[in-house]
């Protein structure tokens, strides 16, 4: 255990009660009526909802950032949240009935995502004037994604439908209940498990392609774990919750000076980082006086964007 | 174990190119631009499958080997000289422990030591010199205790200060009766301090022989189309181009 692992495990310990008792109604266990059932209904699901999700970006943002070796791949910016929203509208589209059906289709999407990625990721030699080409392409697949799925929707032949999705794609903990829980929590648990074990191979990766395959990496089973790893980490968060953004970019820089930046050691504190971000950034969006809740994809994309612009203001003073 | 390339062709790359490499020794690989020297030492390395022939550790085809077995038995230090994240010095050495599979405290030791990184060990790799960094990437190398040390222009961008100590490295280890291998651009340091020198001239052996036989001005004037001519005592040679 190391000690930002602690300190993180610390404030979620202290963050988790405190989102059960916070929102529109603060609930005082002693004299709300009917407190147990909210508790147990709405708000543990949700708080639940709300660490796993954010463990599974956090962790999928990490292991990205370390097999691209670029500190501004995010799975929402380079195309895997889309990939899986994709996937998710179009089992919606096709009109499947089984219910792990649209997160399978989702999961198939996230990782065509991360495996057309790494497809890129291959083909572009040279790492110093890669990452802005790489970016790029990253952005270019999350934007196809979104077309997409764009088109998908204007063809669903029913408005009220459309609007549903619509309404989900922007990311939402909203009304989950545990059995959201129970298709998100162990596919994220299983995909961080194989990002966490891809970690050796990451800190391989740090010096480049050639190194790491000098020193025994088989860039195959990395990939396969990547791919595999992104998908059920993201690819479940999104079939619960829709596209939750910039988690996966933000959590690795705030928790990378507290390591030994290597990337296996930031896969675990970002799950733990990131699980805390998105219970304190849903519990904000409930709690803010506004006259519809805020939407939590919503409310992270208005901290995310200024953060990533930061991020390329000090990478370009070269300081990242 | 000799480290052997038979007939290895590469398309575009490499012609048949055939050399059985010794440990002990200091072998440079030596050429103009684009004449597979790089290609080939990756193809030492087993990076890279040759289309035809084949490369071998002693017996066995390096395509044969588990990737592990062979990256404990061959290090290989890219041109690139890529460190993605800004980890410490001892880090960044210890990754050469990756291949063992274990911290190898007493090796990352060793090898901070003999590149006289010690001092730095703490140290942000973000905050070292170009040429502390060149010798901490060759430490990483010498942690994995590997038995050929293939190296791909170590000394590019190095001043000689930091070429000498890099060659100091190196020289100690061939003493240790491991295999070196660099590609060098610099035809001093190859005719200085390498016991053997291959020449390649698009993508085929030119020459193959002692530093004397193999960098002569004859073959220099073939291969590099530069009339040139060596002053000096030997260990301390100079080349005189003239234009």
């Amino acid at each position: 255990m190391t000690r930002p692992v602690l300190v993180l495990a610390a404030l979620l310990a202290l963050a988790v009660p405190l989102s059960l008792l916070a929102g529109r109604v603060w609930i005082d266990p002693a004299s709300t009526p009917n407190a147990a059932l909210i508790l147990a209904e709405l708000r543990l699901p949700r708080a639940v909802l709300a660490l796993v999700l954010g463990g599974g970006l956090g962790a999928a943002g990490a292991a990205m950032q370390g097999y691209l070796r670029n500190p501004l791949a995010d799975p929402g910016l380079f195309g895997i949240a889309p990939g899986a929203a994709l996937g998710a509208v179009l089992a919606l589209f096709i009109g499947v009935s089984a219910a792990w059906m649209l997160p399978a289709f989702a999961l198939v999407g996230a990782g065509g995502a991360m495996a057309l990625l790494a497809l890129i990721a291959g083909r572009t030699a040279s790492p110093a004037n890669g990452i802005a080409l790489f970016t790029l392409a990253g952005m270019m697949i999350a934007s196809l994604a979104g077309a997409l799925t764009s088109l998908v929707i204007s063809l669903a032949p029913n408005a009220f439908a459309m609007s549903s999705i619509v309404t989900w794609l922007m990311g939402a903990l909203t009304d989950r209940s545990w059995q959201d829980v129970s298709i998100a929590a162990p596919l994220t648990a299983t995909g961080v498990v194989l990002l966490w074990r891809a970690g050796r191979s990451l800190d391989a990766l740090t010096l480049g392609e050639a190194a790491a395959r000098s020193m025994g990496v088989d860039p195959r089973r990395l990939l396969w774990l990547m791919v595999a790893g992104t998908a059920l980490t993201v690819g479940s968060g999104v079939a619960v919750a829709g596209i939750i953004g910039f988690v996966g970019l933000i959590v690795p820089h705030l928790v990378r000076p507290f390591t030994d930046r290597r990337p296996s050691s930031l896969i675990v504190p970002s799950a733990l980082a990131g699980a805390l971000l998105v219970l304190v950034a849903d519990m904000v969006c409930r709690v803010l006086p506004l006259v519809t809740e805020l939407l939590l994809g919503i409310a992270l994309s208005l901290i995310g964007a200024p953060f990533f612009l930061w991020l390329l203001l000090r990478m370009r003073r070269g300081l990242a | 174990m000799s480290l052997v390339a038979k007939d290895v062709a590469l398309a575009g790359r490499l012609a048949g190119v055939s050399a059985a490499l010794e440990p002990g020794r200091i072998t440079a690989i030596c050429g103009p631009n684009g004449a597979g020297k790089s290609t080939l030492l990756s193809v030492l390395a087993g990076l890279l499958a040759p289309d035809t022939g084949v490369a071998r550790l002693g017996e066995r085809a390096l395509s044969s080997l588990p990737p592990r077995e062979r990256a404990r038995a061959i290090g290989y230090l890219p041109q690139t000289g890529e460190v993605a994240w800004d980890v410490s010095v001892s880090n960044l050495v210890a990754l050469g422990r990756l291949p063992h599979g274990d911290k190898g405290d007493e090796a990352v030791a060793r090898a901070l030591g003999s590149c006289d990184l010690d001092a730095f060990a703490a140290r942000p790799v973000s905050t070292l010199s170009g040429g502390e960094r060149a010798r901490a990437l060759l430490a990483r190398v010498l942690a994995g205790e590997p038995e050929w040390i293939l190296a791909d222009e170590p000394f590019a961008a190095l001043d000689i200060g930091h070429q000498l100590a890099l060659l100091r490295v190196l020289r100690a280890e061939a003493k240790a009766r491991r295999g070196v291998v660099i590609v060098v651009h610099d035809l001093t340091i190859a005719m200085n301090h390498a016991d053997r020198v291959l020449v390649l001239d698009d993508g085929a052996l030119a020459a193959d022989g002692s530093p004397d036989e193999a960098l002569s001005d004859e073959i220099i004037a073939r291969v590099w189309g530069v009339t040139a001519r060596w002053t000096g005592e030997p260990q301390a040679r100079a080349l005189v181009v003239h234009g």
